[in-house]
């Protein structure tokens, strides 16, 4: 009982340690020519971006939250 | 009673870990780093140009994709060092990773580099090499051996230290046929 109780633990060890690694997720430096592209930039139009945010502030007191991470080249 | 309990533990325990290895494993591939050996480039499946003579000579290749800033910024450095080291025995091959054909002969066409250019249109050097980022370039010694990499392309830094390391290599003696 104890043998699979490590054996469960070490399951469960590996797992976190794949998933807070994302090997197996990751998406690798030479697949990203689709997060590269222009379009998948958030601050494509920081004018649009600025009314938006201050449309956002007026209705909701509120700001912020709206940085996303993921796109572009990531090169370098 | 024990005793099975025991061998289902342990075939349980087995099961688990051979379950992690195939799940993991793809992701686990090691980069190729100095040291090591570097894939051929002969049998990698690689389109869009022809690969130069490269036994005994210093070979830098070079992986790039025409969606990568840094990597337009680093063709005329490898111009400059393919006129400077060319006649010595330097051999660059900039090796695309593009995803289409088309992709990668714009970007060539409008460049238009004085080293061979290639597609490794399949991503299977690329994913065998497993570059750590976008470009990134290993210069392999007249044995084929990766002797040192850039990850990243730092414009006058990393055509500084480009020559430097040519250098070295090039004064090294070709190892005997």
């Amino acid at each position: 009982m104890k043998l699979f109780v490590l054996a469960v633990l070490a399951f469960a060890a590996l797992l976190a340690g794949g998933c807070s690694s994302a090997s197996a997720v990751r998406v690798r430096p030479w697949q990203r020519a689709a997060l590269a592209d222009e379009t998948m930039n958030p601050d494509r139009d920081p004018l649009g971006t600025a009314m938006i945010d201050h449309v956002y502030f007026s209705r909701e007191a509120a700001s912020g939250g709206r940085g996303v991470g993921g796109s572009g080249c990531g090169c370098n | 009673m024990v005793k099975l309990q025991t061998r289902l533990c342990q075939l349980s325990s087995g099961a688990i870990l051979a379950a992690c290895a195939a799940f993991f494993a793809p992701g686990l591939r090691a980069q190729t780093v100095p040291g090591a050996s570097f894939p051929p480039l002969a049998s990698a499946g690689l389109a869009g140009g022809t690969l130069p003579d490269t036994a005994g000579k210093v070979v830098l290749v070079d992986f790039w994709a025409s969606w990568c800033a840094p990597c337009k910024a680093s063709f005329p450095a490898y111009s400059r060092l393919q006129s400077e080291y060319a006649d010595r025995g330097l051999a660059i091959v900039a090796v695309s990773v593009d995803d289409t054909p088309a992709a990668y002969s714009a970007f060539v066409a409008k460049l238009k580099p004085s080293f061979v250019t290639v597609h490794d249109a399949g991503h299977a050097l690329v994913a065998e090499v497993q570059v750590p980022t976008m470009p990134t370039s290993y210069l392999m010694d007249r044995a084929g051996k990766v002797r040192y990499m850039h990850a990243g392309f730092h414009g006058d830094q990393t055509l500084r230290e480009l020559r430097r390391e040519i250098e070295v290599l090039l004064a090294e003696r070709a190892p005997a046929p």
